[in-house]
């Protein structure tokens, strides 16, 4: 359908969620840059779910540009390539995001280099096997670019039994400020479309759809013009709506398909894959290359030089933000999106695959939404109409109050929740919901670890 | 650029919220509230403009000095209790002694809403508690409605200065209520009278037309549920529908029970309080639905012409439980396909 019918008339999309200010306009305009390197990068031996990877270059090893440092260690494990051609000063740990320091690779490129990116074994999807494609990936250190990091190769080998017909590339991109899927749709549609047949060999699936929301129409345009004839790719456009790139809700919107609590999109024979992802396959596996830079927005009212860049991994926020240029009352720094993101404690913290945006605030919005007045909860129940999940978000936070961490994540389904901060974007009682359900969680957690 | 000298300042996501809070949304229930007291004090005249202001200020002193006396910063700068104390007023007789409707507001806010820990926690809505206590210790003034007529605006009843303790004194033709006038006479009102406001009846529950203008306007900010007061209006007039079809001679019509006593007032701006209402949309239905019920149960079984408060108060307390029956249905927990 036409994005300004979608607009009009409403669409497929999932029920709940919110509508936050788009904030893309800054940088949707704007084309992808090449982002310079940085004089020391630091590149973490885990940037993603499951294993870190093993170093397979020493300290003072001279390194080229796309060559792999780190190989996988097991399945759930990807390979770590060098972001510029340059000299391993040191493996050490370094702060992650997460609050705790991790192993990290420290390179300083040589100034005079060529930066020319190695190549490798190309990956033929016309005579590839599915386990050679799965390989591939692996080999590539390809991950979920949309910010969960997921290894991408394991998401796409499909254990016996099941069985998966679709295959939906994300390119919804509901996350405020965030246009970095916007653009590589727009400019690498090519890329993208290239992708997809690797993903729909190596999981059988017979068809893929791309979904973007209708706020891209461009970018919907450019890649529906890329579809080779005949190909089994499709494309639609969804109304625009938070969390709607978030996995459950985009097969929800696509598929009319709810994934069991619990469960995975798996369950109901389907999968998603981030179209940035799926952008990155298309150009690295012909070519047998590794992940070593990724698309990144620069936004938000804190930066000067806005704009979507192509970052070496291992590029400091402190390195990021003294080349674009910052207001001189920022105060809060985020990596990802403004509504799931985390605020970082330190700018020597990298860039790493799932590292979707820096968007850095003022001290004026950070004032406002750390001035704001604490109610009590009123039940208006704003929270239950927007929890896309139809958890009750109101219930979940008077029980944490109490501490009642079991009862939450019994009857009231408290693990499903997957942080998406509708219920406290709502609020008018400005009650902290999501961290409340973090600390909730984590309990939980810690209580099933201890038996 | 030395960016290492300055503070990050680091919060939980999300890092943007919608403009919304508790105070604007109160706020806006007082702004969609003053139309209905500007019309009881044109139609009831000096006697209700007293009645409003002594409502609004009893109210809101109980819970500042009750804070004070507790030791907390005060909580009337988030308007629930300006609203509590406007609706409060708006359902006394125009003519009541001042003292009692004093009275009834501090026990309204006092045991209604600060004994049960205050905005948030109030299981019933603080205004029809100050009515529902008035009612029952005050039953003849609560009944009382003297045809203020046109001297109005320049002259109050002698029962408004009433001293506290004594009995109020009437004078003058003693209106009726167009519901007692149907439950004890048998007289039917004017459909039109009822919408316009121009009977005898509570300060502000006669004008249904302004009334729903305000709950109209608070549906379109999002700040009130709809499905509430449409439950409720819709089931009063299936009901006295269908009974008026069995016997037009006992029972009214649904144009008069939807527009006649408090049933506008308290379906739009008493059942919707959402500390005292259901939070899921198929829970504001069913107590919507048992509220109606009860409304024409006690309007039409009861010993008293109106039953509005109590049904109110009967939802009220209903509410939680309807809360713990009618949970939302987490996604993914049926498994299959979706609607």
């Amino acid at each position: 359908m036409n994005a300004a019918l979608i607009d009009l008339f409403g669409g497929k999309t999932f029920a709940h969620g919110v509508h936050p200010p788009e904030s893309k306009d800054d940088t949707k305009g704007l084309p992808l840059h090449q982002f310079p390197f940085a004089p020391l990068m630091i590149v973490p031996l885990s940037q993603h779910i499951g294993k870190p990877a093993v170093p397979i270059v020493g300290e003072g090893a001279e390194v080229v540009r796309g060559q792999c440092i780190a190989e996988p260690d097991g399945f759930m494990s990807v390979a770590i390539h060098a972001p510029a051609t340059g000299v391993i000063r040191r493996i050490a740990p370094s702060p992650a995001i997460n609050g705790k320091m991790q192993p990290a690779f420290f390179l300083e490129p040589f100034a005079a280099s060529t930066q020319e990116v190695l190549q490798g074994k190309p990956c033929n999807v016309e005579t590839a096997s599915a386990a050679e494609i799965i390989a591939a990936i692996q080999a590539a250190g390809v991950v979920g670019l949309g910010g969960a990091g997921f290894p991408t190769h394991a998401k796409l080998t499909i254990p016996e039994g099941k069985q998966v017909d679709t295959v939906i590339v994300n390119g919804a991109e509901c996350e405020p400020y965030l246009t970095t899927d916007h653009r590589v749709m727009l400019e690498h549609a090519d890329d993208v479309i290239k992708g997809i047949p690797f993903v729909l060999r190596a999981t059988g699936a017979q068809r893929a759809i791309i979904a973007v929301e209708a706020n891209k129409p461009d970018a919907a345009d450019t890649l529906r013009a890329a579809i080779p004839e005949g190909a089994p790719i499709s494309l639609e456009v969804l109304p625009v709506k938070y969390p709607q790139g978030a996995e459950k809700m985009l097969i929800t919107a696509v598929l009319g398909r709810q994934v069991p609590s619990g469960g995975l999109p798996l369950d109901v024979n389907a999968i998603c894959i981030n179209v940035g992802s799926t952008a990155e396959l298309g150009k690295l596996l012909p070519q047998g290359m590794g992940l070593q830079e990724r698309v990144i927005t620069v936004g938000g009212p804190g930066i000067k030089k806005k704009g979507n860049y192509r970052i070496p991994i291992g590029t400091t926020l402190r390195f990021i933000l003294e080349t674009v240029g910052t207001e001189e009352d920022i105060s809060t720094v985020v990596m990802g999106g403004p509504m799931m993101g985390s605020a970082v404690s330190s700018l020597d913290i990298a860039i790493t695959k799932g590292s979707t945006g820096v968007i850095a605030f003022t001290k004026r919005e950070t004032g406002a939404m750390t001035s704001r007045h604490e109610y009590p909860c009123i039940r208006c129940g704003y929270c239950v109409d927007a929890c896309p999940l139809f958890l009750n978000p109101s219930q979940l936070g008077l029980l944490a109050n109490l501490g009642r961490h079991q009862e939450m994540a019994g009857e009231f389904h408290l693990m499903d929740c997957f942080e998406c901060g509708c219920c406290t974007f709502v609020c008018p009682s400005h009650i902290p919901l999501v961290q409340k359900f973090r600390v909730a969680k984590s309990a939980v957690r810690k209580a099933r670890a201890a038996g | 650029m030395t960016q290492s000298a300055k503070t990050l300042t680091i919060r939980s996501s999300p890092h943007i919220a919608a403009a919304s809070s508790v105070d604007s949304i109160m706020f806006n229930v007082v702004l969609a509230l003053l139309p209905v007291c500007g019309y009881a004090v044109y139609a009831f005249g000096l006697a209700a403009l007293l009645v409003l202001i002594t409502a609004v200020a009893s109210c809101t002193l109980t819970e500042h000095l009750l804070c004070r006396v507790n030791g907390k910063a005060t909580t009337v700068g988030d308007w629930s209790v300006v609203i509590t104390g406007m609706l409060y007023g708006l359902v006394l007789p125009p003519s009541l002694p001042l003292w009692m409707v004093a009275a009834g507001g501090v026990i309204g806010v006092g045991l209604g809403k600060f004994l049960f820990g205050g905005l948030g926690y109030n299981a019933f809505n603080p205004a029809l508690v100050g009515r529902a206590i008035l009612q029952a210790a005050f039953p003849a003034a609560m009944t009382s409605w003297p045809d203020l007529g046109g001297g109005r605006y320049a002259s109050l009843p002698p029962s408004t200065l009433a001293l506290p303790l004594t009995k109020p004194t009437y004078d003058g033709v003693s209106a009726a209520t167009p519901l007692a006038d149907w439950k004890f006479n048998g007289l039917p009102a004017e459909a039109s009278d009822l919408l316009m406001g121009s009977t005898a009846g509570s300060t502000g529950e006669t004008c249904a037309l302004l009334i729903l203008v305000g709950g109209i306007y608070l549906v379109a900010r999002r700040m009130m549920s709809w499905r509430i007061p449409l439950a409720i209006l819709a089931t009063v007039a299936v009901c006295s529908g269908i009974l008026h079809l069995i016997d037009p001679s006992r029972y009214a019509g649904p144009l008069f029970m939807l527009f006649s006593g408090g049933l506008m007032l308290g379906a739009v701006f008493m059942a919707t309080d959402m500390v005292a209402s259901p939070m899921t949309h198929l829970g504001c239905v069913v107590y919507g639905v048992l509220i109606g019920l009860l409304v024409v149960l006690i309007r039409v079984w009861g010993g008293m012409p109106e039953g509005v408060m109590y049904a109110i108060l009967i939802g009220n307390a209903a509410s939680p439980h309807i809360d713990n029956w009618i949970q939302p249905r987490v996604y993914g927990s049926l498994g299959g396909r979706s609607a």
